[in-house]
This record gives structure tokens, C-alpha cells and sequence, in this order.
């Protein structure tokens, strides 16, 4: 068996455009090239509206570039795959299914479920939702939700787990118990995770390397490493260092330019 | 919380107010006695004779076992105490108001008759002919299986290709509107032309009044799946098949069973009306047969039967419509 390289993820000159019905164009995207690295956890980091969750909707086959190339594991990427788990912000959830069958539903979909049925509880344990299974979506907190939609996700044993910010909607308390279950969750199933976000505590904590992106047009601006290890100390004075690094990088990004002329 | 509860008192004082009123009724009956001229007949059964007045006492003895029974079971659940405890009042005016109806109907025959038979006389239909009625309600309860299931079925399958493909939506939805507007019944002198059996008319009928509101409402269900919840089934691995059964059909289930409900009760209407104007049996048919000859008891006899039978059908599509949507139970609509 050929050994898996070691880059997962290959982008490389990837545009997407968007038209509206009266001929505007925004260009989301342009010229987008990076590598993720197997078990890499990267972080993509800007404003609204720059494209961030445009190339992560791109890596998951939601929606098609105009040109460039995706590679997963140096194979183009066509549509949909279990193989690239999603998670969205909130109400990703099937208001009709409750806990156990939300996780379930790739199994199920996939006819797998009567042969691994029991790794259901397994994920439930992972996310400690024991209790909940019979849950509906409405009946559970929106961290809960999260970590079912995480857990749902990670039934599938996917390659790249895809989180458009799943953080985003939940109070700072909530975020950080996620934060730390993510962590737990990715030592133990090994998945790449890329993550869509605009708080940088949240980038600098979870990352091995932060990708700060600029709008109008979508680029990525700087690559960031993170190398300090695991738990990261929020406080810490090269959490707080890199932190404000990232809020001035940031700020260049999205300065106004400067007017051409003066009163 | 405390002052809102209902003792065991209360709750006992319930159940007694509820069947007081028909335990008056079978007394009045018993003790008031005949004062008009009326034939009574005897008729025989199981060896024994029964006259009207025993069947009638009978049946408001069942009414009474009925209220006893569900007292018993609301006695362990809150709400349903204060749900029986509310309507013991109208429960025992019901009663009363059988007693007036029989002193008035059958014991005084102070109603204009023949339209306005007593409770007892209505009840005659029974005794005169069983087998007949039985027959009809059978017939009915046939044609009414036959044609919920072949309406529902279309209805909901053609609302499903309604609102998923476009190019169905465009052709197909205006004619669906235009059959909106037209009463079923309307259809009928072609239906019975046309369809080989008049058993297949009614049921044609039927269908075609259950169409626009399952299949419109079903539609509609589909049309308003939220795109993230297809685009994470697609993450997940679902195929554009389990697009349509496990995500788009599951999100319209509610708007499904309000096509559904609001259709039933069109069914209904349209049961009956095909049953009076050309069916060889059901209760429509026997109502009909029975206006010809005068026999309004019958006639009534017939409406109550459909009352009964309507109502049973309503409670299970509702049982089965809370055990599908027990998701919705407790979110906010």
C-alpha cells in the first residue's frame, strides 16, 4: 500500500466569482493557492465578505470555482463527499430526527447503519450527550446542537472536517467548552480540520496555522504558524503577542485606502 | 400551582355531574309514561323481545359506561382531570337536553312529525333493520378507505413532484389551481359515465376534491425545505433520492397533514353527496332511500351513524398525525 503523502488538501489558483441579475460581480475568491497537511488544523480568518466561507462551501463541493484546481489527496474534487465533513453555524440540525438519528443519518444514508449502529453511542459518549438521545434539536441547548452537528459530521470518518464558524452563534463559555472538545475529538480521530472564523482567541487557540484573508477581492493575505503547544493559555504572553499581531494584520487588512485627493 | 389542581372531590363531583344528566334521561324515560298515541313495536332478538325504549335506555346506559371509562382514565393525569372536570356541565345539559327531547318527541309527539322523531324512535332503525344499516355503513366505510388512500396517495405523490421539479410546478400547478375552485361533485354526471363502476366514480371523485389541498400544501412543504439542511445531507452522503425521502418529505410532514386534514373533510362531503346521487349502497345511498319513503327517523339515524364514524376517522388521522409530528411537540409555531 502506497503511503498517503503527507499534504491532503491541494488548492492552487482557484477564482470564483459571483454575478447578480443586474451584471454586478464580486469577485469572492481570486487566485486562492494553498496545501493543508494531514491532521493539520488550520484557520481561516477575516472580515465578512472575505470569501472565507465561499472557499470552504468550495473544498466541501457546495459550489464550483470558475478556475483553479481543488485536490483531495491529489484527486480533483467533484461535489459532495462524506469524506469531507460540514458543519454550519446553526440549524444544521434535522428538527425531525432527534440526537441519535441526527448522528446516525450519514450511516444511514450510506446503509451502513445496522453494521456500525454502535458507534452512535460511541460519538454520544464523545460529546457526552448521554441522556439526550431522544432529544429533538429544539429541545437541546445551541452547544449541544454543535456538538451533535460536529459528532454527525464525524460518524462518517471523514478526511477533512469543515467548520464554517460552528462556534459563532454561542456565548464565550459555550464557544470554549467546544473548543476543547474539538481538540479531544481531533487527537482522537486524526481528521484535518479547517476552520472558518472571525475571532481570533479562537484561531490562535484551536490552529496550527491561521490564514488571514482580505476582502474584495478574497486572497489570502499572510499564513501565520502556531507553534506553542497544546493547552494554549489564553493569557499567555505569546498567545497575547501573536493575538495582537493578528488584530493589527487584520486592521491593515480591512483600512481604508487612503483618498487621491484633499480639501 | 396549588389552587389550580382538582381534588379528589372535585374530580368525583365531575364524573357525577357528567352522568347525572343521562341517568335523568333513562329515569324520565322510564317514569314518564306514553301520552300520545304511538305503535310501539316489540321486535326479537337473541330470544328475548326489545321494544325502542330498551334500546334507547341501552344505549345511554353505553354513553354513561363511556364518560365512567373515561374518568377512569383521566383520573391519573392532570390535565385530562381538568379537561373532563370543564366539560362535566355541557356533558350533563347533553343529557338533559335527550330527556326534553324525549318527553317532547316520543312521549308528548309535540315535534311536527314525521320529520322530528324522539331519540327512541331514531334508535328503531336499529331494531327495524340491522343488517341493512350495517350493510351501508360498511359500504361507506369501503368506499371512504378506497378513497382516502388513492387521494392521499396521489395527492401527496404528484405535491412531491410539484415541488421539487420546476417544469412539473409550470405545467402541472395551474391546472391543480383550476380544479381548486371547481367543487368534486361538479364532475359527477361525467365520473358516472365514464368510470366502469360507480364504486370507482365515488372514488375518482374523491380524489379529485383531495388533489389541490394535499398535493398544494405538499408542494409547498417541499418548496420551503431550508437549503442547509440539503446541503448538509449532502455532506453526509445522501443521494438526490434520499434528498427527496429523508430530507425534503420528513420537513414537509406538517403541511402534508394539513393537505390532509383539510381534504378529509372535503372526502366527506363528497362520500356522501356521490352516495345520494348514484351509488348502490352507503349511508348517503340509505338516507336517500329513506327520504323517499318518509322514514325520517332513518334519515337521522343515518347522520348520527355518519357523526360517530366521522369522528372515530378524525381522532385516528389525528393519533397518527401527533405520533409522525411528536418532533414538533413543544416548538414554537
Amino acid at each position: 500500500m502506497a503511503e498517503l503523502s503527507k499534504t491532503v488538501l491541494e488548492i492552487a489558483g482557484v477564482n470564483r466569482i459571483y454575478s447578480d441579475d443586474v451584471n454586478n460581480t464580486v469577485e469572492a475568491l481570486s487566485d486562492i493557492s494553498l496545501d493543508v497537511e494531514r491532521g493539520e488544523f488550520v484557520t481561516f480568518i477575516g472580515s465578512s465578505g472575505c470569501g472565507k466561507t465561499t472557499l470552504l462551501r468550495l473544498i466541501a463541493g457546495l459550489d464550483v470555482p470558475q478556475s483553479g484546481k481543488l485536490l483531495l489527496d491529489g484527486k480533483p474534487i467533484h461535489g459532495t463527499n462524506p469524506n469531507r465533513g460540514y458543519v454550519v453555524q446553526q440549524g444544521g440540525l434535522f428538527p425531525w430526527l432527534d440526537v441519535w438519528h441526527n448522528i446516525a443519518y450519514g450511516l444511514k444514508v450510506r446503509g451502513l447503519y445496522s453494521k456500525r449502529k454502535a458507534e452512535v453511542a460511541k460519538y454520544i459518549n464523545l460529546i457526552g450527550l448521554e441522556g439526550f438521545e431522544k432529544s429533538y434539536p429544539h429541545q437541546i441547548s445551541g452547544g449541544m446542537a454543535q456538538r451533535v452537528a460536529i459528532a454527525r459530521a464525524l460518524i462518517n470518518e471523514p478526511e477533512l472536517l469543515l467548520l464554517d464558524e460552528p462556534m459563532g452563534a454561542l456565548d464565550s463559555f459555550t464557544r470554549a467548552d467546544i473548543q476543547d472538545k474539538l481538540l479531544e475529538l481531533r487527537k482522537g480521530s486524526g481528521a484535518t480540520m479547517l476552520l472558518v472564523t472571525h475571532d481570533v482567541d479562537e484561531a490562535i487557540y484551536l490552529s496550527d496555522r491561521i490564514f488571514i484573508m482580505t476582502p474584495r477581492p478574497g486572497k489570502i493575505k499572510d499564513i501565520l504558524t502556531v507553534d506553542f503547544p497544546h493547552p494554549r493559555h489564553r493569557g499567555g504572553a505569546e498567545f497575547l503577542s501573536l493575538r495582537r499581531d493578528i488584530l493589527e494584520r487584520l486592521e491593515l487588512a480591512s483600512a481604508k485606502p487612503q483618498p487621491e485627493y484633499q480639501i | 400551582m396549588a389552587n389550580k389542581e382538582i381534588s379528589n372531590l372535585k374530580f368525583a363531583l365531575g364524573i357525577l355531574l357528567t352522568i347525572a344528566g343521562f341517568v335523568i334521561a333513562i329515569i324520565v324515560n322510564i317514569a314518564v309514561p306514553q301520552v300520545a298515541d304511538v305503535n310501539i313495536k316489540e321486535y326479537e332478538y337473541f330470544g328475548r323481545l326489545y321494544n325502542f325504549n330498551d334500546l334507547y335506555r341501552y344505549i345511554v346506559l353505553c354513553i354513561i359506561a363511556i364518560f365512567v371509562v373515561i374518568g377512569v382514565f383521566s383520573y391519573f393525569d392532570e390535565d385530562k382531570r381538568k379537561k373532563y372536570v370543564k366539560k362535566a356541565p355541557f356533558r350533563f345539559a347533553l343529557g338533559l337536553a335527550l330527556a326534553l327531547w324525549d318527553v317532547l318527541g316520543t312521549k308528548y309527539l309535540l315535534l311536527p312529525q314525521p320529520f322530528f322523531p324522539g331519540p327512541a324512535a331514531i334508535v328503531e332503525t336499529f331494531l327495524n333493520e340491522p343488517a341493512f344499516v350495517l350493510e351501508n355503513t360498511l359500504y361507506s366505510l369501503r368506499l371512504y378507505a378506497a378513497g382516502f388512500t388513492v387521494g392521499v396517495i396521489f395527492g401527496v405523490g404528484s405535491g412531491i413532484l410539484i415541488g421539487w421539479f420546476p417544469k412539473v410546478y409550470y405545467w402541472v400547478s395551474p391546472i391543480l389551481k383550476i380544479t381548486g375552485v371547481i367543487p368534486a361533485v361538479a364532475w359527477m354526471p361525467f365520473a358516472l359515465t365514464l368510470a366502469p363502476t360507480p364504486f370507482s366514480a365515488a372514488v375518482f371523485l374523491m380524489t379529485m376534491c383531495a388533489w389541490f389541498p394535499i398535493a398544494s400544501f405538499t408542494a409547498q412543504g417541499v418548496q420551503s425545505t431550508a437549503k442547509v439542511h440539503f446541503e448538509v445531507a449532502k455532506t453526509l452522503g445522501a443521494n438526490t433520492a434520499q434528498l427527496v425521502f429523508r430530507v425534503a418529505i420528513p420537513h414537509a410532514m406538517p403541511q402534508i397533514f394539513g393537505g390532509i386534514a383539510m381534504a378529509n373533510g372535503f372526502m366527506f362531503t363528497t362520500l356522501v353527496m356521490s352516495e345520494m346521487m348514484g351509488q348502490p349502497g352507503g349511508l348517503g345511498y340509505y338516507i336517500q332511500l329513506s327520504r323517499v319513503w318518509s322514514a325520517y327517523y332513518k334519515v337521522f339515524a343515518a347522520i348520527v351513524i355518519m357523526a360517530v364514524l366521522f369522528s372515530i376517522i378524525l381522532a385516528v388521522i389525528s393519533a397518527v398525525q401527533h405520533r409522525v409530528l411528536r418532533w414538533q411537540k413543544g416548538l414554537v409555531k
